[in-house]
C-alpha cells in the first residue's frame, strides 16, 4: 500500500452526523501536515438515505478525490427504510453503508463496520469479495461503545477512533478539535468515547498495513470549501448585502454570508423568492451598498428578468450559480456543468454579462473578488459559477492566501464634488448613460448626492435615462454597452495574473481543455499521462465571458489535438469555444460526464487513452466520448 | 446632514420645497391619455412632497411596467423603472441600504396585485418604511384592454371572451392580512383627499399602502369615472375605529364589494402607528447598521473587516 496517501470514506446515513465527523477527521489530518481533499455524496433527503464522505489526506499536493479508496468506515443508517418483503426499488438501506461502497474499495483495503447495526450475511458475495480482494476486514460493535461510555450518536467518535487505531495515529488532535466545538459533559463523555474505543481496538491484531502518511506544512493551512472561498472573497471586496432563497447547493455560500454580515456591519436577507432575491440586490446596489444574491438552476432560472435589468440599467451585481444536475429539479445533491449556457445567454436580447467559472476552492476566492471588482468598475452584472462540486469539497489552502487588502471601492461612481463638474443635461439632470465613454463605462451617481438625479429604466433611454427609441440613440447605447465587455477583457488581460490555468509542460502534442470544478481531477491525469509517456497539456478556462480568445487559441494552436472535459453531455463549453473562435472544430472532441458524479483522474487518464490512443472501450464506462468535427 | 449624501436631509435645513421642483424638464409632459387618472397621481404626489419636506434629491423612486410605470419620467426624483411587478423589491432594498433616502414604489393594479403580488404580500408582512401606490384602473391598459386582478367578475375583453369567472382581488383586505401598517384608497376624482393621504402615507413609519383608483377612460370606458365617491371619515353612515383591525377588516370588505356595485368608498381605512418598521426590527436584533450602509463607502476612515480575520473556525 503506498504510504504517501490514504484515501477514507465514511459511510452512513443522511442525518447521522456523517459530514461533521468528515470535517473533524480532515481537519485532524491537515493538522499533522497532510494536505486534505473532500468529496461529499448525500442524497436529497434530511434523515435516511446513503451517504458518504470522502477524506483524501497525503504528503504532497491533492486536488482531487483520487480514484477509489482504501478505507471504509461504514456506519448504520438511523432511519434507513427496509421493506421486508424486498419489493422497494430502493432495497434494503440499512445494509447500504456496505453495498453501495464496496464496488470502488481498493485492493488491501481496510473495512471497518458496525457489527451492532450491519450484518455482512445480508451483503451479497461479501467474504468471496473480501477474499478476491485482499480487504482487511474488522467488525466492532462501535453502538455498544458509544452506548456503554456515553451515547449511542456517539458511535461516529468511536468508529474516527477505531480508525485512528487502525491507522496508528493518537487521540489527542481529535481531543484537541472535540474541545474547539464542545464543552462540559459532552466534551468529557465524547473523550471517553473516543479513548476507550481507541485503546479497545488497539489491543486488536492489525493484519493490513495501511497507515496514515506524515507530511509538514511550510506555512499555516486552513481548511475551506468553494462556498467559503466565494464568501470570503465577497467579503474582502467590501460586499456587505446579500438577498436569497435557500436552494441547494447555493444555500451554502448564502448561510455563509448570513453568518458574517450582521458582525460586520452589513445585512443579509432572506426573501420570498429568487425574482425578490435579485431585485434586492439590485436596489441595494443602486443605493450604493456593494451586493450581491445567487441560486442554483433553478432559482437562477427566476432571475433572468432582474438580471436584464441589471445590464441594462447598468447596475453592478454579482450572482452566484452553483450548479447541480438538471433539468428542472433534477438530482438536488448532485454535481452537474449543464448550466453554462443558460447562464450565458438566459434574459431576453443580447447578453451583456460577465462570467467567471473557478477551478478550484483558491480560485474561488480570486475569482469572487474579480467579481465584485469587474461588476463595480464596469456597472455589469458578473455571475460566478461553481456546482456542488465545489462547493461543498474541502481543501487544505495556505491561510496567506487571505492575507490581503480589503477593497470596498464602488467603483465607477463620482463624488459629489465630481457631480458637480459633470456633464448635466440643460434642464438639470445628470448625464448617467453619457453616449461617449471610449471604455463604455459612464459614472453614476448615488440616490440621496446632490444633483446627481437620473432615471434608470429597463427601456432604452437617453443619456439621462429618459426612454428613447430612436435609431441613433439605440445604436450609441447598445454600442457602448457592448464597448464595456472589449474593455474587460483587455483589463482581465492586463492584469499580473490570469483566471486560466495551465498545467503540464508547454510543448506537450496533446492537450485537454476544462473548465471550472473538474480542474483537479485532469491536472492529476496529465501528471498520469505524462508519467505514462504521453505529452499532454492542460488549460483550464475560467473566463466564460468575455471569452478568452487570445489565450485559448494559442493553446489550441499549440497542441495536435484536444481533449475537451465537462460534465454534461451536450458539450456546452466546446460548443461555446467553437462559436467563440469560429475554428478547430476539428482538433476538438469531448470527454463527458452525467452520472451525477464528478470526474475521477482515471476516467480522464481512460478517455484520452480512448479518444487520442484509440485504446479499448472501458468495462465500467459512466463517461462518454463525443469525437472532433469530421472524426 | 449627511456628509456623503448632502441632499439628505436638505429640507429640515430650512430650505424651501417647491412642487414645481418635482417637474423634470426633460420630460414635462405625460404621454397618458386625456382624461388619465394617472395624472392626479403624479399632481397628488408633487403636492405631498411640499409637505413632507423632501427634495428631488433625496426621493426615490421605483416603479414597475405599464402607464403606472411610466410615472418617474413625469416626476423629478432619482428614479427606477424597473420590471413588471418587482418595483417593491427593489425599493425595499434600497431603504435598507440607506434609511435616510424617502423611498416610494408605484404600479399598476396588474403589477401590484397580479404578477407583483408575492412582493405585495411580503413587502407588508415585513412592514418597510415605505410608500407604495397602486394605480387601480381595474384594467391593463398599455397592452390594449386585458381583464385585470381588479376587473369585476363578469369583465369581458379579448382575453376573457366570455366573462371573467374569477372574483376580483381584495386589495386593501389582502395588505391588512398580510401586515400593512397604513392602508387607504382614494381616487383620481378626488385630488384634495388624495394629497392628504398620499402625505399621511410617506410620512408614516411602516409600509404605507394606497390604492389608488384611476380611471382608464380608454380601455375601461364601461368603468365608473369614480364618482361620486364618499370619504368613509366624512360620512356619518360609516363609523368604525382606524386603529381596530376588526373593523377595519369589515369596513376593506364593504368597500371592495361595494366598488363593483357602483358605490366608490374611499379614505383611510387602517392605521397602526405602533408597529415596527423592518429597519428598526433589524437593527433591534443587530442585523442591521446603526448608521446608514450606503454611507460607509463614501467614508474614507472606515475600517473594514477582512476574511483573513475570519479563519480561526478554519485552522
Amino acid at each position: 500500500m503506498t504510504g504517501d496517501e490514504l484515501i477514507w470514506r465514511i459511510a452512513g446515513g443522511s442525518g447521522d452526523g456523517i459530514d461533521s465527523t468528515s470535517q473533524n477527521f480532515t481537519k485532524a489530518l491537515m493538522r499533522t501536515g497532510l494536505d486534505v481533499f473532500t468529496h461529499r455524496h448525500y442524497p436529497s433527503r434530511i434523515r435516511g438515505g446513503h451517504t458518504y464522505v470522502e477524506v483524501r489526506a497525503a504528503d504532497h499536493a491533492v486536488k482531487s478525490r483520487g480514484d477509489g479508496y482504501d478505507f471504509l468506515l461504514a456506519l448504520g443508517d438511523s432511519f434507513a427504510r427496509n421493506p421486508q418483503d424486498g419489493e422497494a426499488y430502493y432495497g434494503n438501506e440499512e445494509v447500504k453503508p456496505l453495498t453501495e461502497n464496496l464496488d470502488e474499495l481498493r485492493e488491501g483495503g481496510v473495512i471497518v463496520y458496525d457489527e451492532g447495526l450491519l450484518d455482512t450475511d445480508e451483503v451479497e458475495d461479501f467474504d468471496e469479495r473480501v477474499e478476491e480482494n485482499d480487504w482487511h476486514v474488522y467488525p466492532l460493535d462501535l453502538r455498544s461503545l458509544a452506548r456503554e461510555h456515553g451515547r449511542e450518536i456517539m458511535r461516529n467518535t468511536a468508529g474516527v477512533a477505531a480508525t485512528a487505531a487502525l491507522i496508528d495515529m493518537d487521540t489527542g488532535i481529535f481531543e484537541e478539535l472535540m474541545a474547539d466545538t464542545m464543552s462540559g459533559e459532552m466534551l468529557e463523555t465524547n473523550v471517553e468515547v473516543l479513548e476507550e474505543a481507541h485503546a479497545a481496538v488497539s489491543e486488536m491484531e492489525f493484519t493490513h498495513d495501511l497507515e496514515v502518511p506524515t507530511g509538514s506544512h511550510d506555512e499555516e493551512q486552513v481548511l475551506l470549501n468553494g462556498s467559503h472561498a466565494v464568501a470570503y472573497g465577497a467579503i474582502d471586496e467590501g460586499c456587505r448585502f446579500i438577498a436569497g432563497y435557500p436552494m441547494t447547493p447555493w444555500t451554502d455560500v448564502f448561510t455563509i454570508m448570513t453568518q458574517h454580515l450582521p458582525s460586520i456591519g452589513g445585512i443579509s436577507e432572506q426573501v420570498e423568492d429568487e425574482i425578490a432575491a435579485a431585485s434586492l440586490a439590485i436596489g441595494a446596489s443602486h443605493a450604493g451598498v456593494k451586493a450581491m444574491s445567487g441560486s442554483s438552476g433553478g432559482g437562477f432560472a427566476l432571475m433572468s428578468e432582474p438580471l436584464g435589468l441589471a445590464e441594462m440599467t447598468e447596475t453592478p451585481l454579482v450572482l452566484v450559480e452553483a450548479m447541480r444536475a438538471g433539468p428542472s429539479t433534477g438530482m438536488p445533491t448532485k454535481p452537474e456543468q449543464g448550466d453554462l449556457e443558460h447562464i450565458l445567454y438566459t434574459s431576453q436580447g443580447d447578453s451583456n454579462r460577465v462570467v467567471f467559472a473557478p477551478g478550484t476552492v483558491a480560485e474561488a476566492y480570486e475569482q469572487s473578488r474579480e467579481a465584485f471588482r469587474v461588476a463595480y468598475e464596469y456597472q455589469i452584472p458578473v455571475v460566478i459559477v461553481i456546482d456542488q462540486k465545489l462547493s461543498g469539497e474541502l481543501a487544505s489552502v495556505p491561510a496567506s492566501h487571505f492575507d490581503r487588502e480589503p477593497n470596498p471601492d464602488l467603483g465607477s461612481v463620482l463624488s459629489e464634488e465630481e457631480i458637480q463638474e459633470a456633464p448635466h443635461h440643460a434642464s438639470g439632470t445628470f448625464n448617467r448613460f453619457r453616449h461617449d465613454p471610449e471604455d463604455g463605462v459612464s459614472p453614476r451617481s448615488i440616490p440621496g448626492q446632490k444633483d446627481g438625479r437620473f432615471l434608470a429604466t429597463g427601456n432604452e433611454h437617453t443619456p439621462q435615462g429618459h426612454i428613447e427609441e430612436s435609431p441613433d440613440n439605440r445604436v450609441a447605447q447598445v454600442d457602448r454597452r457592448t464597448r464595456k465587455l472589449e474593455s474587460i477583457r483587455s483589463d482581465l488581460d492586463e492584469q499580473d495574473h490570469s483566471n486560466q490555468t495551465y498545467y503540464g509542460p508547454e510543448d506537450a502534442e496533446h492537450g485537454i481543455m476544462v473548465w471550472g470544478s473538474q480542474q483537479g481531477s485532469v491536472e492529476e491525469a496529465v501528471d498520469r499521462l505524462n508519467e505514462q509517456g504521453e505529452s499532454v497539456k492542460m488549460l483550464g478556462v475560467s473566463d466564460m465571458m468575455p471569452y478568452p480568445k487570445a489565450d485559448v487559441t494559442e493553446f489550441l494552436e499549440s497542441v495536435d489535438e484536444c481533449l475537451v472535459v465537462e460534465m454534461n453531455i451536450t458539450a456546452q463549453f466546446r460548443g461555446l469555444t467553437q462559436k467563440e473562435l469560429g475554428r478547430f472544430g476539428e482538433k476538438m472532441s469531448s470527454l463527458l460526464k452525467y452520472n451525477g458524479n464528478p470526474f475521477e483522474p482515471a476516467e480522464v487518464v481512460e478517455g484520452f487513452d480512448i479518444q487520442v490512443n484509440g485504446g479499448d472501450e472501458p468495462p465500467t464506462a459512466q463517461t462518454r466520448i463525443e469525437p472532433a468535427a469530421g472524426d | 446632514m449627511s456628509k456623503s449624501f448632502s441632499a439628505i436631509g436638505q429640507a429640515e435645513q430650512g430650505e424651501e420645497i417647491d412642487r414645481e421642483a418635482f417637474t423634470p424638464g426633460i420630460e414635462p409632459q405625460a404621454t397618458w391619455c386625456p382624461g388619465c387618472g394617472d395624472f392626479s397621481v403624479l399632481k397628488a404626489l408633487k403636492g405631498a412632497m411640499p409637505e413632507v419636506g423632501r427634495t428631488p434629491d433625496e426621493t426615490l423612486l421605483v416603479t414597475g411596467i405599464g402607464c403606472s410605470g411610466k410615472l418617474n419620467s413625469y416626476f423629478e426624483s432619482y428614479a427606477m423603472h424597473s420590471i413588471h411587478g418587482r418595483s417593491l423589491p427593489i425599493a425595499r432594498a434600497a431603504k435598507l441600504a440607506n434609511p435616510g433616502l424617502e423611498v416610494i414604489a408605484a404600479g399598476g393594479d396588474g403589477d401590484g396585485y397580479g404578477i407583483g403580488g408575492n412582493h405585495f404580500m411580503h413587502t407588508a408582512r415585513e412592514n418597510h418604511d415605505m410608500t407604495y401606490i397602486v394605480f387601480n384602473n381595474e384594467i391593463f391598459g398599455l397592452t390594449k384592454g386585458q381583464t385585470s386582478p381588479t376587473s369585476p367578475k363578469g369583465h369581458e375583453s379579448k382575453t376573457q371572451p366570455h366573462g371573467s369567472a374569477k372574483d376580483p382581488i381584495r386589495p386593501l383586505s389582502l395588505a391588512l392580512t398580510s401586515g400593512a401598517s397604513y392602508v387607504a384608497r382614494t381616487a383620481a376624482v378626488n385630488p384634495r383627499q388624495a394629497t392628504e393621504i398620499l402625505t399621511e402615507a410617506i410620512e408614516h413609519d411602516g409600509f404605507a399602502h394606497v390604492d389608488f383608483l384611476t380611471q382608464c377612460p380608454t380601455w375601461n370606458k364601461d368603468a365608473k369615472q369614480y364618482v361620486p365617491y364618499t370619504d368613509v371619515q366624512d360620512s356619518d353612515d360609516f363609523d368604525f375605529d382606524v386603529h381596530d383591525r376588526q373593523e377595519a377588516a369589515e369596513m376593506m370588505h364593504e368597500t371592495e364589494d361595494k366598488l363593483y356595485e357602483g358605490e366608490v368608498l374611499t379614505g383611510r381605512f387602517y392605521i397602526d402607528e405602533d408597529r415596527r418598521s423592518y429597519g428598526e426590527e433589524k437593527r433591534s436584533t443587530g442585523e442591521m447598521p446603526e448608521e446608514p450602509l450606503a454611507e460607509r463607502y463614501f467614508d474614507e476612515e472606515a475600517d473594514w473587516e477582512r476574511s483573513y480575520d475570519l479563519l480561526d473556525a478554519h485552522k
